[in-house]
């Protein structure tokens, strides 16, 4: 019983996770692995940060969306 | 749109010649390995897709030679599936080994132009997901509805076969090609392909297409919200939910994508409840019952500050919505589906199959059902999402196929289910609904004694069942409600009421049906908007180079001005005509979106044969010349038909000379500013499609030339220059597909024993 609600559970959050992957929710978690990998000297930028940047770049550089 | 063009040459050039790191595993599986992989045929391997052939073969003959008296609404289902698993598994895989050729050794924009922000390798799986949110969105939902004026079965041949061969073979090729390109967009790669004058057309055509497109867009939701007090509130309040997501991101907290998504689901969720209490009050029906000529200022008005207002206030925000709603709904309706398995009455072919004069669109079969019916199996639109956005974010090449074909494959699903739903209705209501009020007279009593008076088979529509339905789904009347959306959601509420809910719950299924069409619509009218104004800028900053600066205001509220005045006009024609917009600018739609495919096709067209390809040039010159032939015979038609309900030119002249004879009325046009205005709008739509037409040619023709000269020159030995990106050698595996292959998973291991630090460092990163 218990491994059927663990495994309910598992599946539950697999699903989240992808829909989170999909609407891109997981953007600054790669954008910090990134930084990290890369090596950079600089600190990263903070959430807030990153978001605010995220959104104000799509502002000169729109991305299309289909009918 | 962004990717900047890299002329670089390497020596190091081609095939084979990119240098691994040998310190690390490699980044590609092993050509004799996979093929010998590919090609050993378990008997279990055999079985399984002789099982898939023989459901697939079934299905079909079901839908096609049997033709009962039902069908159920399974056989679509397994029809289909049956054939994308057969098209994705070997003609997809022809177009890779023969035409893409991907080398996983070679590393794709994501990892050499990595930036954590534009340029992010995304795993495969949910790559696939957000190509999909970014080319599904209304389309797919609106043609096979008004497609099925004809039956089931012409439509939803072309939706499949129609996928297979050409529709996902576009975005598969755009998205590759792109890929090599370090993420360009159509319009650069048609530069560089075509040269100044195909590039330029190609530039021109996009943009018009594009004002067109929301256009026609923006009339399906002006259709869908007329005249419905619950439908405008619950729609109208999207717009203050999306700017408390975009505040709450942008103020509260920042990056908590999922939890606003889901605050906002609710409060939609709410809305949508809201509206049926709201539309039961005297003063909600006072505010919110607007005509369509309102509604359509409501929309541009609206379209032009949602395009000058910064992303993160409301795109951003509604974009999220959208998306999540889109997963969310078509898992639903496929369920629906397969635990209600409809029975469908309509015959395979209607009446309306082989004549021209159809209430819902005119014309013939061919070629009007195969532009009626863009989205789903050939989609020019895409053309410019699969080049530019996703190839910037590909793992490993191979894994185009997956997300660049399959993500077609999906759509066209989406399509079929459309298609089901709208056919999972009476004929009588069908014809009902999708007719305009000039030919059903607005009032249940006409409606039904003019749906008797066409001598449907099996058709005998009551007044009663027409006020019935309007009064299940909480709305005044459902007669002449044309545009597809409104039909979708009666279908979907037929269908969902039966697997949650009961009568009942019908109205909720219907707004919550109208919502979400209208939420995409409302995303692509915004995204469109913006990006058309982008391009006007670019253009115009050829000459004038200040409106080339996105930062510059004046420039850049101009230019809105300009999109959103041209779609405006196109927007507000259709609603005031006088035949009912649909029918006569919906062919216009489906021409326009076809013709984006033939440009897109064509530039792939050229790729290929500077590639020397030439021997499986048709798989590309196949759905070109398709595409080619169906938009400029029917844009032929619609220019020089003698068949007014066909020809624009046709009808503009029968009411200019009724205008001349001094007739106060004529046909469905009941006063003299009628038929003027009927004058008006087909001369404009006629000289729109003159445009479009001869744009695309003019592409089509610099590319074949391209090819010509790209045949020729390998005749005589010269190499051809083409424009990929230099090749780099990849540091990263990943598989290719859904579900790894054995050898997959044996390199996938190898890899996870690598140091993390060794694993993601990255040679000449600043």
């Amino acid at each position: 019983m218990s491994t059927g609600l663990a495994a309910v559970t598992r599946g539950f959050r697999g699903f989240a996770r992808y829909l989170g992957g999909v609407l891109g929710a997981d953007a600054y978690t790669k954008y910090l692995e990134h930084h990290q990998a890369s090596g950079h000297n600089t600190p990263p930028l903070s959430e807030r940060e990153f978001w605010r940047d995220r959104t104000d770049r799509q502002d000169s550089n729109p991305q299309g969306r289909c009918c | 749109m962004a990717g900047t063009p890299d002329h670089r040459r390497s020596a190091t050039r081609g095939e084979g010649a990119v240098a691994t790191d040998t310190s690390l595993p490699p980044s590609a599986i092993d050509e004799t390995v996979r093929e010998a992989e590919e090609k050993k045929w378990t008997p279990g391997k055999v079985a399984l897709w002789a099982a898939i052939a023989l459901l697939g073969g079934v299905a079909w003959f079901m839908l096609a030679i049997i033709r009962g008296e039902t069908v159920n609404a399974i056989w679509f289902v397994f029809a289909s599936v049956c054939t994308y698993l057969i098209g994705y598994r070997f003609y997809s895989k022809v177009i890779e080994r023969y035409i893409t050729r991907p080398d996983d050794r070679r590393a794709t924009p994501a990892e050499y132009k990595a930036d954590g922000k534009d340029y992010v390798r995304t795993d495969r799986n949910v790559l696939f997901g957000h190509h999909f949110a970014a080319i599904a969105g209304a389309g797919p939902l609106v043609g096979p509805v008004l497609a099925a004026q004809m039956g089931y079965l012409p439509g939803t041949i072309w939706i499949i076969i129609g996928v297979v061969l050409a529709g996902a073979v576009q975005d598969y090729l755009v998205m590759f090609f792109s890929m090599r390109r370090g993420g360009r967009s159509l319009g650069q790669m048609a530069r560089e392909e075509l040269g100044v004058i195909g590039g330029t057309a190609a530039l021109v055509a996009t943009l018009l297409i594009m004002v067109i497109i929301v256009a026609i867009l923006a009339l399906v939701v002006v259709n869908a919200l007329a005249e419905s007090p619950w439908g405008v509130f619950s729609v109208g309040m999207t717009i203050p939910i999306a700017l408390f997501m975009g505040v709450y991101l942008r103020f509260l907290r920042p990056g908590k994508v999922m939890e606003v998504s889901l605050i906002g689901f609710v409060l939609l969720m709410a809305a949508i409840i809201g509206g049926g209490m709201v539309a039961q009050t005297q003063w909600g029906v006072d505010i919110f019952t607007l005509d369509r000529v309102t509604i359509a200022w409501g929309l541009i008005v609206y379209g032009f500050i949602a395009a000058i207002l910064p992303v993160w206030l409301l795109l951003a925000p509604r974009d999220y919505l959208s998306t999540f709603m889109k997963i969310g709904v078509i898992v639903m309706l496929a369920l629906a589906i397969i635990v209600v398995r409809p029975e469908i009455t309509v015959p395979a072919f209607s009446e309306f199959a082989s004549r021209e004069n159809g209430p819902v669109f005119p014309g013939a079969l061919f070629p009007f059902l195969f532009v009626t019916i863009a989205c789903g199996a050939l989609s020019g639109f895409h053309a410019l999402i699969s080049s530019g956005t996703t190839p910037k974010l590909v793992e490993k090449e191979r894994q185009t196929r997956f997300i660049g074909y399959g993500g077609m494959l999906m759509e066209s699903f989406v399509a079929i289910m459309a298609l089901l739903a709208a056919i999972s209705i009476d004929r009588g209501l069908y014809f009902a609904m999708n007719s305009p009020a000039a030919l059903t007279g607005g009032t249940v009593e006409t409606a039904a004694t003019w749906v008797n008076s066409l001598g449907l088979s099996g058709v005998n529509l009551s007044p009663n069942l027409l006020s019935e339905t309007a009064a299940n789904v909480g709305e005044e009347s459902i007669v002449s409600r044309t545009g597809g959306a409104p039909t979708l959601a009666v279908g979907l509420a037929h269908i969902m009421q039966q697997f949650i809910g009961g009568t009942a719950m019908m109205a909720f299924w219907y707004h919550f049906a109208i919502m979400f069409e209208a939420l995409f619509i409302l995303t692509a009218v915004d995204a469109g908007t913006r990006v058309a104004r982008f391009m006007l800028q670019d253009s115009i900053g050829n000459f004038v180079p200040k409106f080339k600066e996105a930062s510059w205001r004046p420039g850049a509220w101009l230019c809105t001005a300009v999109m959103v005045g041209a779609w405006g006009a196109v927007l507000l024609m259709g609603v005031t005509d006088p035949l009912g917009g649909i029918n006569t600018l919906f062919p216009l739609f489906g021409i326009a979106n076809q013709l984006l495919a033939a440009i897109a096709l064509a530039v792939c067209l050229a790729i290929v044969a500077k590639q020397g390809t030439f021997k499986y040039l048709w798989i590309v010159a196949l759905p070109l010349a398709f595409a080619a032939v169906v938009t400029i015979t029917a844009s032929y038609q619609k220019i020089f038909s003698p068949t007014p309900a066909v020809g624009y030119f046709a009808n503009n002249a029968a009411f200019s000379k009724a205008l001349a004879d001094g007739k106060t009325e004529f046909g469905t046009a009941k006063s003299v500013a009628a038929m003027e205005a009927v004058v008006r709008n087909t001369a404009i739509q006629g000289w729109l499609s003159v445009i479009f037409v001869v744009l695309s040619i003019i592409v089509i023709a610099t590319a074949l030339l391209a090819t010509v000269n790209a045949f020729r020159s390998r005749a005589h030995g010269t190499a051809v220059k083409d424009n990929e990106d230099p090749a780099r050698p990849s540091r990263v595996f990943a598989p290719a597909g859904l579900i790894p292959t054995p050898a997959e998973r044996e390199l996938m291991a190898e890899w996870d024993k690598v140091p993390a630090e060794l694993r993601f460092e990255r040679a000449g990163h600043h």
